[in-house]
């Protein structure tokens, strides 16, 4: 089978999965679970093929899926893996067993729904990652939508119904105005070029007015924004997070939030790079209020599940200001920087859940302790709060270093030319790092140490499965701290070409 | 004015009578009524232009019109009927299920 | 793998086969034994390979031995390299931390033999040891910083080691957060550092600042920059706050990391980049004002503190003090020297405090101890040594190091002054005064402990008092090997002013006057279990009162940055800006829909008339536009 196929296959094996559940007998829950779980895994190990055979030095398209679709509107069906996604489907195939293992006991009402809807968001993800059409991009941006609504209404917590709402209500604003911002440049480029075509390399090449840039900047750069989520866009996802089940918090902070930095690094700044100059400013200047609003949020709060969706805002504010700097060690640093908060994040959500199934509460006041109760428990969840906040040697913090190491050294050349707006933003967001030792160790400090108390006594500690998805996370999080040059080599080409688009001016009126 | 001027005149003045009188009047039964009035003003409306015309599509229509509203009295009669055995009122301001 | 990176690697073997397996071993009886010989014959293996490179660059040329590990990253033309990196001063270091680590292992059996979490103790004192080597070894400013935040986990696990007492957890947090603080100066300095020179291997950064003056970035602000990450893990003010709480882990731990090796890492961190500050004469004002006035200031606090360990704590950040003016005049062979002896005295000092806990069963207030000078001799006899040297007691360890360092203080081309050398000669005195207080008000004079602890008196075992009793020597004759003068080659020394060289000799007495002075003070106030200090003490209540609550700096800091942090981020973000402007914005949008549509849902009156006369109004008004418009 060529890999071209493969990707198909991977692609397409979530829907392959709904159909099998389809056919699986209703109440035959634990037969749905394994389905599901095989499912996942061979989509695994499927990716995980195609990773060790991607090309670091390629540097366009592999495993590339090109069919004329709707050959009037320049529609193609466009598939195919470069630097800048390999690193996001690969997560998204290791999340995936994780998510559904993670479910097996929390979830026990319509299970055949919900790992239904497991599979569908999962095909809409990776279908987000994996085209090259815009058109095709917009649909499956789209499909995502649905299923997640009904994850968090069906399945969620106390005030699921105002939270999933909130988030598709705010989600589809953001696509609208995408929409109406993919159709204007479609046409700008039709009636410059007389080319007409969604594929992103020939949109790379659209040469549009200043003016006009700044306006489609600001149409999808509202609908990545609201996704990343950077600050003040971000009140969906404190909401969505708590009242979503674990399952869907995993999703959610895993995967989801990366489709709006993927968005923004694939689409959004190198199709207007003008626009994208100019703006830099108020880029950082957003990414480092993220950093340090989400944070300092973080602080203070009482449900345990909001802290970690506040320091996800706070994470991916460190994404932002790597993309906005324009360095390659930056740029690489966000790249990293997007996997490393997915596994952490990941980790800890499916950490809350499992203390969650154990005693029903999220309040952080009513458990204390827990490293006595919990040993197993504890120690993962002391390496998940090291990873976040970025230890050495954890994924964390190559992230984090390269980031600001990139921000130091792309907003530099500014400060020396007179401009110290930028280095004075790279330097508040290092602040940061102390922000987020602050509200985790607080969290740890509550969580994990003084006096023994939670609801429910005694409490079983991890149980094989939940221990393995546990070690899973660790060991990738220890591998993209110790080792990360294999991943980062192959993103590096992809790194550079985007770095070139926003870097170089498109329009001639427009000098960098 | 002659007679055909006069003629629509009437049947002009027959047809507001009807549709005043069916948005104005809040008795089920007067509004049928009135509907009535509407579609034989037309009738009349028909009938003259016919007759100037010497032509007879208008006098098949004035019979296809009379088949029709003597098919939709005799429909419509009966759905008010129910009606009314349902609200116990002719007063069409009763009727409000489809508010909102 | 390399000699280096074994040295490294054989600690984290030990914090990974006690991390996982030691709970389990340390509950069986022969596990315990395992778990004991993993733990301090694997500290030992890296003392003993250490021995071997330092001969191996003894032997050589001089030149440091290199040895690269991996590549940690490539970044189109950066690439990140964990690389280590052995010469003189490097040697010097690994020797200190291996082997007073391994001595503190052995020590630490005896200390915690009974403690449930023994295995896990073990496991992360091996751990501490791996970063702290990984820190020493380092040969670029990443590797470094790796160790350094790795330093700072391990002190984190330690501190809140009885992590069931609040606030002992709460203590290692605010270790944490304290050198996290500094570590966001230390990454800014790195990052200018970095994009200057395209690298972070101290060797080259530290030539090229050496071969000439200032380039392209200013040396002072990089030296400050430094400084504060070096400042927090090595407690100079204002970020000194973390070490005393860190008192509330176990003893050997605040022996090994909070005394001998890890708060020393700042000092190291600058005698290594000594090229930036050779040519920032600012940045060497600011450490060395810094130090001093740490190095005063704890002083007098010490002076009132009533608990052994406290005593010992603000001693260590005095002496770190001490160090640190030693940087900032120049004279850095001279600060590691005095790290050197400090190393041995210091250790001593805490694990004979240590042993004191343990004979008394947990007690470590100084005010109900006494006489106990001959029920536990060895430890008296040690602890005696340990203060002497650290006063400043002729020929022993602490007298050469402290007495070059008042000397620098003084001369020094690079800013020593006489108001500097009187600052750091009254902390001398004050530091002779305290510990022999120290000494006094707990093993001498009679007895002051209620009958059961005095019952409970024991010598502690073999594995505590041996370890004792080298370090007591070491400290005694440690100071005759000259360190500054070995390490000349890598760490070139301040030269002195010429005409102040005659005035070597009258200091150096002045410096055994104070040591004098201080014993003399401390054994007239302090004898009889204090009586003249209860006498005169009224008076001086209030001034007491304000050096036992450390000036009250902690409760400044609360107010001015934690309790204002909290509450701009409850009230101002949380309460303000998300609740109300954003989400308010947000539900206010949403109910602005539900009430229009409200209002236009009023057209459906559910009235046949009504729609029927809108149907009318319609009909009329598209006859009337068609008959104008078409």
């Amino acid at each position: 089978m060529s890999d071209a196929a493969v990707l198909n296959l991977v692609l397409y094996l979530p829907v392959l999965g709904i159909a099998a559940l389809v056919v699986v007998p209703a109440q035959q829950y634990d037969l749905m679970r394994r389905l599901s779980l095989w499912v996942m895994v061979l989509q695994f190990i499927l990716t995980a093929w195609l990773y060790v055979r991607f090309d670091n030095a390629a540097a366009g398209l592999q495993f590339e899926t090109l069919l004329p679709w709707i050959p009037a509107w320049g529609v193609n069906y466009q598939i195919g893996l470069d630097g800048y996604n390999v690193l996001l489907v690969m997560l998204t195939a290791f999340l995936g067993p994780l998510v559904v293992a993670g479910a097996f006991s929390a979830i026990q009402k319509d299970v055949k729904l919900f790992y239904a809807m497991v599979f569908l968001i999962q095909f809409a993800m990776l279908g987000t990652f994996v085209a090259q059409d815009l058109f095709l991009f917009y649909l499956f941006w789209e499909t995502m939508l649905i299923p997640m609504f009904l994850l968090i209404g069906i399945w969620g917590g106390e005030r699921r119904i105002y939270a999933t709402f909130k988030f598709v209500l705010y989600t589809a604003f953001g696509s609208i105005l995408m929409l109406a911002a993919v159709i204007y440049l479609v046409y700008t480029l039709q009636s410059t070029t007389g080319v007409t075509s969604f594929a992103f390399a020939e949109l790379y090449k659209a040469k549009l007015p200043v003016h006009a840039q700044t306006v489609l900047l600001i149409a999808f750069g509202l609908s990545f924004a609201i996704k990343v989520p950077m600050v003040p866009l971000h009140t969906w996802l404190p909401d969505a997070h708590v009242e979503a089940p674990t399952a869907g918090s995993v999703i959610l902070a895993g995967v989801l939030l990366k489709m709006g930095t993927y968005g923004f690094m694939k689409l959004g700044f190198p199709l207007f790079p003008d626009a994208t100059r100019l703006m830099i400013p108020a880029i950082l200047t957003l990414s480092v209020i993220s950093i340090i609003y989400g944070a300092c949020l973080a602080l203070v709060q009482t449900d345990i599940k909001k802290i970690i969706a506040y320091s996800s805002i706070s994470h991916l504010g460190y994404v932002m200001l790597g993309l906005a700097s324009l360095d390659l060690i930056g740029i690489q640093g966000a790249v990293i920087q997007m996997v490393s908060h997915g596994l952490t994040a990941a980790g800890l959500f499916l950490m809350v859940g499992m203390i969650y199934e154990r005693c029903h509460t999220r309040e952080l006041a009513a458990y204390g302790g827990l490293a006595k109760l919990l040993p197993v428990y504890s120690m993962f969840f002391m390496v998940l709060t090291l990873a976040s906040i970025g230890l050495p040697a954890t994924s964390g913090f190559t992230g984090e270093f390269l980031v600001l190491l990139g921000a130091f050294r792309g907003t530099w050349p500014a400060f020396v030319a007179g401009n110290s707006y930028p280095l004075v933003m790279s330097a508040l967001a290092v602040t940061g790092v102390v922000l987020g030792a602050l509200y985790m160790l607080r969290f740890a400090q509550h969580f994990l140490f003084g006096a023994s108390r939670a609801p429910h006594e005694p409490l079983t500690d991890l149980v094989l499965r939940e221990k393995l998805i546990l070690a899973a996370i660790v060991v990738a999080i220890f591998a993209l701290g110790l080792f990360p040059n294999e991943p980062m080599q192959k993103t590096e080409v992809a790194a550079r070409q985007y770095q070139q688009l926003v870097s170089t001016a498109r329009v001639p009126e427009a000098a960098p | 004015m002659d007679k055909t001027q006069l003629l629509l005149a009437v049947s002009f003045g027959l047809f507001a009578i009807g549709l005043v009188g069916v948005i104005v009047r809040r008795n089920v039964l007067v509004m049928l009524m009135c509907m009535e009035l509407m579609l034989n003003a037309v009738n009349l409306a028909l009938v003259t232009f016919a007759q100037q015309g010497a032509s007879a599509i208008g006098a098949v229509l004035v019979f296809l019109i009379f088949v029709v509203a003597a098919s939709e009295i005799a429909i419509a009669i009966p759905i008010v009927l129910l009606l009314i055995r349902r609200g116990r009122t002719l007063d069409i301001g009763a009727y409000t299920a489809l508010k909102g | 793998m390399g000699l280096l990176t074994l040295i490294v690697v054989l600690p984290l073997i030990g914090f990974l086969v006690n991390g996982l397996l030691g709970t389990r071993l340390a509950a069986a009886p022969l596990g315990k034994g395992v778990v004991t010989t993993v733990a301090c014959g694997l500290p030992i293996l890296s003392f003993l390979v250490a021995i071997k490179c330092f001969l191996d660059l003894l032997a050589g040329s001089g030149a440091p031995i290199v040895e690269t590990a991996y590549v940690w990253t490539q970044v189109g033309q950066s690439h990140f390299d964990i690389a280590f990196y052995f010469d003189r001063l490097t040697a010097v270091m690994v020797l200190i931390v291996t082997g007073v680590g391994s001595l503190i292992h052995i020590y630490s059996t005896g200390y915690m033999k009974e403690d449930a979490g023994y295995g896990r103790y073990f496991a992360y004192l091996n751990l501490f040891l791996f970063f702290m080597l990984m820190l020493v070894l380092g040969r670029s400013l990443l590797v470094l910083f790796v160790g350094w935040e790795g330093v700072g986990l391990a002190s984190y696990l330690l501190i809140g080691f009885w992590f069931e007492d609040p606030e002992k957890a709460a203590a290692g947090k605010k270790a944490f957060i304290t050198n996290r603080i500094g570590d966001a100066g230390f990454l800014l300095g790195m990052f200018l550092l970095y994009f200057t020179f395209g690298t972070l291997d101290m060797d080259t950064i530290n030539a090229a600042f050496l071969a000439g003056p200032a380039p392209a970035v200013s040396a002072s602000l990089v030296g400050v920059l430094l400084f504060i990450g070096a400042s927090g893990k090595s407690a100079q003010i204002p970020l000194h706050v973390w070490l005393p709480d860190a008192m509330a882990g176990p003893t050997p731990v605040s022996a090994l990391i909070h005394a001998a090796t890890m708060v020393t890492a700042g000092v190291y961190l600058v005698a290594r980049m000594h090229g930036i500050y050779v040519h920032a004469p600012e940045a060497s004002a600011l450490i060395a004002g810094i130090g001093a006035a740490t190095a005063f200031f704890a002083a007098t606090i010490a002076v009132a503190q009533t608990d052994i360990k406290k005593v010992l704590a603000y001693s260590t950040l005095s002496q770190l003090g001490f160090m640190f003016v030693a940087l900032g005049v120049g004279a850095y062979g001279v600060a590691v020297f005095h790290l050197y002896t400090h190393a041995f005295f210091k250790a001593c000092l805490f694990l004979g405090a240590g042993s004191v806990i343990h004979a008394l069963g947990g007690k470590q207030d100084i005010m109900h101890m006494g006489g106990l000078a001959r029920r536990i001799p060895v430890t008296f006899v040690t602890f005696a040594i340990a203060t002497a040297a650290i006063a400043g007691f002729p020929y022993m360890s602490g007298f050469f190091s402290k007495d070059e360092i008042l000397w620098f203080a003084f001369a020094s081309e690079r800013g020593g002054s006489q108001f500097l050398y009187a600052v750091m000669a009254g902390t001398a005195l004050l530091t002779s005064f305290y510990m022999f207080r120290l000494l006094w008000l707990t093993f001498l004079g009679t007895s002051r402990m209620d009958h059961e602890t005095e019952h409970h008196v024991h010598e502690s075992p073999l594995s505590m008092t041996a370890v004792l009793a080298v370090l007591a020597v070491l400290s005694a004759v440690g100071g005759f090997l000259p360190l500054p003068h070995f390490l000349e080659p890598v760490l070139p020394l301040a030269k002195a002013r010429e005409e102040l060289h005659a005035m070597e000799a009258p200091l150096m007495w002045a410096a055994v006057a104070v040591f004098a002075v201080g014993l003399a003070g401390a054994w007239l106030f302090f004898r009889a279990n204090g009586a003249l200090a209860d006498r005169v003490a009224p008076p001086f209540a209030g001034l007491n009162r304000l050096l036992f609550n450390k000036y009250y700096i902690d409760e400044l800091y609360d107010r001015v940055l934690g309790r204002p942090l909290v509450w701009i981020s409850e009230h101002a973000f949380l309460g303000f800006g998300d609740r109300m402007v954003i989400d308010g914005s947000l539900n206010g949008l949403a109910r602005l829909a539900q009430r229009s549509a409200g209002v236009l849902a009023r057209v459906q009156t559910g009235n046949l008339q009504m729609y029927l006369l809108f149907v009318l109004i319609g009909s009329l008004a598209c006859l009337a536009w068609g008959l104008r418009y078409v």
